[in-house]
């Protein structure tokens, strides 16, 4: 790959990649213009277009945060657009509930199939509308209609009145389809249904898939998996950030690149601080050797010296966060050592991390790293609080003072630190979650997806704070998803695919084409190049 | 949330920081602050500091209610002010011993825990204490071996809990019935008198006209609130309740801390054990019955959230005396228990309601005001 010419980097100002039609002959049942969908402090969705036709699998590609889920929800009826129209088998609609969108023929099969395991087969099809007779279910009825649902599935060896629970994650996939069917389901969306799948169980899901499809049914398919998509899918959209970067591009011949540039692409307003003009030689702060977690990642061995940002390029399921994880102590290893400025840390133990000087900003601020009821300045002493503590006492005017120098530096809004950091928006969540490792003598930063849900203005602050830190010695080691961050900031790029590293140079000598084949390597390439 | 004056070692404590936090100008911070304040502030009281305490004036409003309902049923007691003066007594002292087992239950509850083995635990502690054997120790003794005993059970719970990883409701569940057969085991089912003049006189004794109970129950509430507000064991409680993972990741060793709650809540059954001893002058293994659900009532209505990372002491000290108000209510008035009961039910289920609303209109407020000020 590396004598092609680079490509032009598509920007997501670009125009709208729309392809010819026809590709798919069966009727538009559902069409979606300009959807938006706003949370406080978030815009979800910002301008979403959908074209699903009758008889196809439409598959929907993005980044987590892009607003997948979202958009799943508005379609299930959990949401309502702010605005936009949503047209279902020609008519402009609202879902006011789930139970509208089911009645309207919508069905959805979560990531975390939403069945009760401890009710059959059956019970589980019909959930929530049982053949009834005079107030009591008509369970031979029942067990009729699930039968021949199943057998509809090509399984009709699953016994309607199995408990749920004893089946394997594949079967109540099909029971979550059984029930879609028992709705007479006219679209299907599927989150990832190949997530809890073995691979061998994928084949059994597309044949599901296009028997489907053959009676007419549109499904909507939402994977990580671009092979997947090209088994599959007929079309794809791409949504980033909320919107609609590329609509009904064709799942089999659209280049790789193409799909993933329309992922990741680079808003043009990304402004990274420069670089230092020698690079980082301080000492080596982190050693990972051989580090190994069964299923996530194996054999990793990397180091980041002192000043130095090193990047880690790879997509969800790349084993990246999980290696984070493990580095700080939140997970456990399998195998292999992490070394601190020589000395090893106690493995799962983020106690023994964070003595060392480790912090890390994990993925999920709200779940993983925020009191969201508790004031900010809180928030940012949460690591730290002990040792402006006397004798156990808390100093709460000292931490105050500490919080807001902080607040102050990384331009906090709302400034005042005693609001509680819920009422903040994403970026000075963001903000609150790195500020709190600025505070005491934090030697090697972990960040995880640092600048997800975080607008552009913020991003470049955020940008400016990463870099300021490594210019003060601290060492980082940053995970992204989007490769232009990760080229744009890290001095060092390691690349990860399938829990390995399958690429690391100096960020100079990596192209944004370069380590998109690589991280997207699989269907297209054979062989990355080392 | 009060601000503490601390200007004098600000600056020889940010000299202390490493070098990538320059020490702080105490001029600096004070102009910080005040930026602050123009940057819209919200004041006390609608603010989140103020939802404590605009939740324990609700409970005060009831307090007070309850009591107009006394005076207005009762009018003929409620005219001489010797007896309202000894009846404010004698529901403070009705409320001191629930009341020092539903701070230790405070901290669990916030931590994000239950411990459904408090009333247990102090009957355990209560007939370990008054053995013939430990009698003969003295007041001291008794005393030690009561704490102990109340530290050591939570200590197991604690164990179970954090390192066992059993679900709090069940390991303090299973704690319960096993501590009340040991404590039936070790009286053979027999009252225990206690003949302990010093043990007996914390019941009947006072201090400047106010009874040491209500001295003992003070003392622990001013602790439990210390503990809260001002250290960092309270500080690590509300974290590891309102949100374990995020404690974790920042280095708070969840675990332990855990573990210390459940002692915390064994301690305070033992202080409990004393008094109810003393109020007795006897203990048995059916003592201090159902006080598990009494303490967490009380926590619940005083703005406890049960699933962990808010509440306060005073909030559950309100609960305490709420209940003990009603049981003097009920008592003044000559009606039966089992209409008490029902009202307590009653107050139970009206309070969390109540709270659910304030909450919710608090967050709308809280949401209209952020979209007007960014």
């Amino acid at each position: 790959m590396s004598d092609e010419q680079p490509e032009e980097t598509v920007v997501t100002d670009a125009p709208l990649v729309e392809a010819p039609a026809d590709t798919v002959a069966g009727e538009v049942v559902l069409r979606l213009t300009d959807v938006v969908k706003t949370f406080p402090g978030v815009r979800a969705l910002d301008g979403v277009r959908l074209e699903v036709r009758a008889g196809e699998v439409h598959c929907l590609l993005g980044q987590n945060g892009a607003g997948k889920s979202t958009l799943i929800k508005v379609l299930a009826g959990v949401h309502r657009p702010d605005s936009g129209t949503v047209e279902w088998r020609g008519e402009p609609v609202t879902f006011a509930n789930p139970q509208a969108a089911m009645r309207a023929g919508i069905a959805t099969i979560y990531q975390e199939l939403d069945l009760v395991e401890d009710l059959s087969v059956g019970e589980n099809a019909f959930l929530g509308h049982e053949p009834r007779r005079l107030g009591f279910v008509r369970r031979g009825h029942m067990a009729r209609r699930t039968r021949q649902i199943l057998g509809r599935l090509g399984h009709a060896e699953i016994p309607p009145n199995r408990m749920v629970r004893s089946l394997p994650a594949a079967g109540k996939q099909v029971v979550s389809m059984a029930r879609a069917l028992s709705h007479e389901a006219r679209l299907i969306i599927m989150d990832e249904p190949s997530a809890v799948l073995a691979h061998d169980e994928v084949g059994n899901l597309f044949r599901i898939i296009r028997e489907l499809t053959a009676q007419g049914i549109a499904v909507i398919y939402i994977s990580h998996r671009l092979e997947e998509i090209r088994e599959i899918g007929d079309r794809v959209t791409v949504l980033k950030d909320g919107r609609t970067t590329a609509a009904n591009l064709p799942a089999r011949d659209t280049p790789t690149r193409e799909l993933v540039s329309k992922m990741t692409g680079r808003t043009i307003e990304y402004v990274f601080p420069d670089r230092p003009a020698e690079p980082p030689a301080g000492d080596e702060l982190l050693r990972v050797d051989g580090l190994t977690r069964a299923g996530e990642f194996a054999d990793v061995s990397l180091s980041v010296r002192a000043g130095e940002i090193v990047g880690i390029a790879g997509l969800v399921g790349s084993g990246r966060s999980e290696l984070l994880e493990t580095i700080y102590g939140a997970r456990r290893a399998d195998a292999g050592t992490v070394r601190v400025a020589g000395r090893a840390l106690r493995p799962g133990s983020v106690g023994s991390a964070v003595r060392a000087g480790l912090g890390m900003a994990p993925e999920e601020r709200k779940s993983q790293a925020l009191l969201l009821g508790e004031p900010i300045y809180r928030n940012v002493t949460l690591a730290t609080f002990g040792r402006y503590s006397r004798a156990g006492f808390t100093d709460a005017a000292k931490e105050r003072a500490e919080a807001d120098r902080i607040a102050e530096s990384l331009d906090l809004r709302p400034r005042d630190v005693r609001r509680p950091v819920r009422t903040l928006s994403g970026g000075n969540q963001q903000k609150v979650v790195v500020g709190r490792w600025l505070l005491g003598d934090t030697k090697l930063l972990l960040l995880d997806e640092p600048t997800r849900g975080v607008d552009v203005g913020a991003r470049a602050e955020l940008y400016q704070v990463i870099r300021a830190l490594a210019a003060r010695g601290v060492g980082v080691l940053l995970v992204s998803s989007e490769v232009p961050e990760v080229l744009g900031l890290a001095d060092r790029v390691l690349v990860m695919r399938e829990g390995r590293v399958v690429r690391e140079a100096p960020a100079t000598e990596l192209d944004e084409n370069t380590v998109l084949d690589l991280v997207m390597a699989g269907s297209l390439m054979e062989g990355a190049p080392a | 949330m009060s601000d503490v004056k601390d200007t004098s070692t600000a600056a020889e404590r940010g000299a202390a920081l490493p070098a990538q936090s320059p020490p702080v100008d105490p001029a600096e911070t004070a102009a910080a602050g005040e930026k602050a304040a123009a940057g819209g502030r919200l004041s006390w009281w609608h603010g989140d500091a103020g939802e404590g305490a605009r939740r324990n004036l609700a409970l005060i409003g009831v307090l007070v209610a309850l009591i107009v309902i006394g005076a207005l049923t009762r009018s003929d007691l409620y005219s001489n002010p010797d007896w309202v003066w000894d009846n404010v007594l004698s529901i403070l002292k009705l409320a001191s011993v629930v009341g020092v087992v539903t701070v230790g239950m405070t901290f669990v509850i916030i931590g994000g825990g239950i411990d459904l083995s408090v009333g247990a635990i102090v009957a355990l502690a209560g007939v370990w204490c008054t053995t013939v054997a430990t009698q003969s120790y003295g007041a001291g003794g008794m005393i030690f071996s009561a704490l102990t005993v109340g530290l050591a059970v939570g200590l197991v719970n604690g164990l179970l809990i954090s390192y066992g990883r059993l679900v709090p409701f069940i390991a303090t569940l299973a704690m319960l019935v096993a501590a009340r057969g040991l404590a039936a085991e070790i009286s053979d089912k027999q009252t225990q008198v206690s003949d302990n003049n010093f043990i007996n006189g914390l019941a009947s004794n006072s201090l400047l006209g106010v009874p040491l109970l209500v001295y003992i129950l003070a003392a622990v509430v001013a602790a439990g609130w210390v503990l809260l507000n001002r250290t960092t064991f309270g500080r690590r409680t509300v974290a590891v309740g309102g949100n374990p993972e995020a404690a974790r990741l920042a280095g708070i060793n969840v675990k332990r801390h855990t573990l210390l709650l459940y002692a915390l809540s064994g301690l305070c059954c033992g202080i409990a054990a004393i008094m109810l001893t003393a109020q007795a002058n006897s203990a048995q293994a059916a003592m201090a019955n159902l006080y598990e659900l009494d303490a967490i009532a009380a926590a619940i209505i005083g703005g406890t959230l049960l699933s962990g990372g808010r509440g306060t002491i005073i909030g559950s000290l309100l609960g305490v005396v709420i209940f003990a108000t009603i049981t003097n209510l009920f008592a003044i008035n000559g009606l039966s228990t089992e209409a008490q009961n029902m009202v307590k039910g009653g107050i139970i289920v009206a309070a969390v309601l109540v709270q659910q609303v304030q909450f919710r209109s608090l967050t709308q407020f809280l949401n209209r005001n952020r979209l007007t000020t960014t």
